[in-house]
C-alpha cells in the first residue's frame, strides 16, 4: 500500500467530478485511471463495461470468488461476468474498498431510512443518467464497486456501511486490461457515513 | 428394415417411449406428485420437477405461492435468479438484500429484495442455513479451468450458461443475468474479508421454502459451486415443488419482523394497489 501516488505517464484526461454528479469515460486497454478522494471519505460508486460488448460488465461476485475475499485491495483484479480481467488495482492508499454494499437508490432508501427519502438523489439515478448516453438502461445495473467506502462483515454476518478509512488526497489507480467504459456516481447519499454525511468532489485522471 | 424406416413406424417407436421414468423430470400434471408437503392438497400443486445435476429450470409462479427446494441427496448446489414476472426489469438485488437487512447470511425469516425496494420472496422455512450471497455463478472460464470444459452441451455445464438458457425461455438475455444467490452451499466471511466455503455433502432431504410476495419468474441452475474445492463435478439432483398459497396477511410475523422489511412489504402492497 503506497501513500504517495506513483508517477503517471502522459495524462490524457483530467476532470473534477462535482459532488453528487455522474461521470462516464472510456479507458483504453493499458491506460490508468486514477480516482482521487479530494476531501476524504467520499464513496465513488463504480461500474465497468466492455467497450465492445456491454453485456460483458463488472461482476462483484466473480471478482470476490476469484480472489476469495470480499475486499478490493492493491492487486485486486476486477473481473467481468464472464470471468475476464477488466481492470487491475495497481496502487491505492486506502487499505481496502467495498464491493458488496451496492449503490443507493431512491427505492432502497425508502427501506433503509423511510419514505421521506424517496425524493433524494441517489447513485442509481446517476448510473441510469450516465448509461442512457450510450443506450444502456436498468438491465445494465449490477452490483458495483464503492471506492473509499467501508463495509465490514462481522462474525455473525452483521454488515453495514460504517465510518470510512479514507482521507483527503488518497487515491486508487486502476489499469484497464481491456477497452472499458467506466461509469461513476459520485455518491450523493446523506443518510449514512459513506460520504461523511457531506458529499464532495472527486478527481478523475486518465493516463496512458 | 429398421423400426423407424417409415413415418408410421417412427411414430410407433416414438410413442412407445411414453411413460418412461427417469430421476430428473417434471411431474405433469403437478397434482400427480407424490410426497406432498404436509397440509397441501394435490390440487394446489402448481409445479413439481426434479432438476438434474448440472441441470436448470425456469418457471413463473404467482404471488402467494410457496416454492420448496429439496436437496434430495445432500449435494445440491442451486444458483437462483428472481424477476418480477410482470415487469422483469425488476429483479433480485443481492446488494440491497444484504445491506437493507444489515446481514450477509440468509436463512429462515430473511427477505429477498428487488432493486425497486420491494420484497420478491420470503424465506419461510430453511433447514439448511448454508447459503451464499457473495460468490455468484460459475461460468465457462471457471468450469473450463476446473473440469476441462463448462459447455451446456458437455458434461460440466456452468451456472451462468444455464441461466442464459433459463432466462431465454422468458425472452430475457445476457444483460438480465443479475448477481445470484447460491443455495445449499455455504460461504462465510472471515475477519480479513476472506471467503470460507463449506460444501458438505450434507444429510439428504434438507429443504428450503420461499413464499412469493410478487408474481415471479425464478431461474434455477444446479451446478457445483464456483469455489467447490473438489476435483470432481460433484452435484446431486434438487427437487422443486410449488403450490398455491394465500397472499401474506398484514399480521404475518416475517412481514413485521423489522422496520426495513415491513417497508418492503408496504411497497409491494402499494405496487398492487391498482
Amino acid at each position: 500500500m503506497a501513500f504517495d501516488p506513483p508517477p503517471l505517464n502522459t495524462i490524457v484526461h483530467d476532470e473534477v467530478v462535482p459532488a453528487r454528479a455522474p461521470w462516464l469515460h472510456e479507458v483504453k486497454a493499458g491506460q490508468t485511471l486514477r480516482i482521487v478522494d479530494l476531501e476524504g471519505n467520499q464513496a465513488v460508486d463504480f461500474l465497468v463495461y466492455n467497450a465492445r460488448d456491454d453485456a460483458e460488465r463488472y461482476s462483484a461476485q466473480d471478482t470476490i470468488a476469484a480472489q476469495k475475499n470480499i475486499f478490493l485491495r492493491e492487486g485486486s483484479v476486477l473481473l467481468s461476468n464472464e470471468g475476464a480481467p477488466m481492470m487491475t488495482v495497481t496502487a491505492t492508499a486506502v487499505a481496502y474498498h467495498d464491493t458488496i454494499g451496492g449503490a443507493c437508490s431512491c427505492e432502497s432508501n425508502t427501506l433503509r431510512y423511510g419514505h421521506h427519502t424517496k425524493a433524494q438523489h441517489a447513485c442509481v439515478e446517476n448510473f441510469l443518467v450516465a448509461n442512457a448516453i450510450q443506450g444502456r438502461g436498468k438491465r445494465d445495473m449490477v452490483s458495483n464497486v464503492n471506492w473509499f467506502m467501508n463495509v465490514p462483515v462481522e462474525a455473525d454476518g452483521a454488515l453495514g456501511i460504517v465510518d470510512g478509512i479514507s482521507a483527503p488526497g488518497l487515491y486508487v489507480d486502476l489499469r484497464a486490461e481491456m477497452d472499458v467504459v467506466v461509469v461513476v456516481s459520485n455518491c450523493p447519499q446523506i443518510n449514512n457515513p459513506c460520504n461523511g454525511f457531506n458529499p464532495t468532489p472527486v478527481r478523475m485522471i486518465v493516463a496512458r | 428394415m429398421s423400426s423407424t424406416s417409415t413415418p408410421y413406424a417412427a411414430q410407433a417407436h416414438a410413442r412407445a417411449q411414453a411413460g418412461t421414468r427417469v430421476e430428473a423430470m417434471p411431474t405433469v400434471p403437478a397434482s400427480a406428485a407424490i410426497d406432498l408437503p404436509p397440509g397441501v392438497a394435490a390440487t394446489d400443486l402448481v409445479w413439481d420437477e426434479t432438476i438434474a445435476p448440472g441441470g436448470y429450470a425456469s418457471r413463473q409462479i404467482a404471488r402467494g405461492s410457496r416454492l420448496r427446494l429439496t436437496d434430495l441427496a445432500g449435494d445440491a448446489s442451486v444458483s437462483l435468479l428472481i424477476f418480477n414476472a410482470e415487469r422483469p426489469v425488476e429483479r433480485l438485488n443481492i446488494a440491497d438484500t444484504l445491506k437493507v437487512q444489515w446481514n450477509g447470511y440468509l436463512g429462515q425469516g430473511r427477505l429477498l429484495l428487488s432493486d425497486m425496494g420491494r420484497v420478491l420472496a420470503s424465506i419461510v422455512e430453511d433447514e439448511a442455513g448454508t447459503h451464499d450471497a457473495f460468490c455468484g455463478a460459475s461460468n465457462q472460464a471457471s468450469n473450463a479451468r476446473k473440469y476441462g470444459d463448462g459447455f451446456n452441451h458437455g458434461a460440466h455445464p456452468n451456472a451462468r450458461d444455464r441461466f442464459s438458457l433459463g432466462v431465454a425461455k422468458f425472452g430475457l438475455g445476457r444483460k438480465d443475468i443479475h448477481p445470484c444467490l447460491n443455495l445449499f452451499k455455504e460461504v462465510r466471511v472471515g475477519q480479513g474479508g476472506e471467503t470460507v466455503i463449506e460444501v458438505g455433502p450434507y444429510a439428504p432431504g434438507r429443504q428450503l421454502t420461499l413464499r412469493a410476495e410478487m408474481d415471479l419468474i425464478v431461474v434455477l441452475a444446479n451446478c457445483p459451486h464456483v469455489l467447490d474445492p473438489r476435483e470432481a463435478y460433484a452435484v446431486t439432483p434438487v427437487r422443486a415443488t410449488a403450490w398455491r398459497g394465500p397472499v401474506t396477511p398484514v399480521e404475518d410475523p416475517i412481514r413485521n419482523a423489522t422496520p426495513e422489511g415491513l417497508r418492503a412489504f408496504l411497497n409491494v402492497e402499494d405496487y398492487f394497489s391498482r
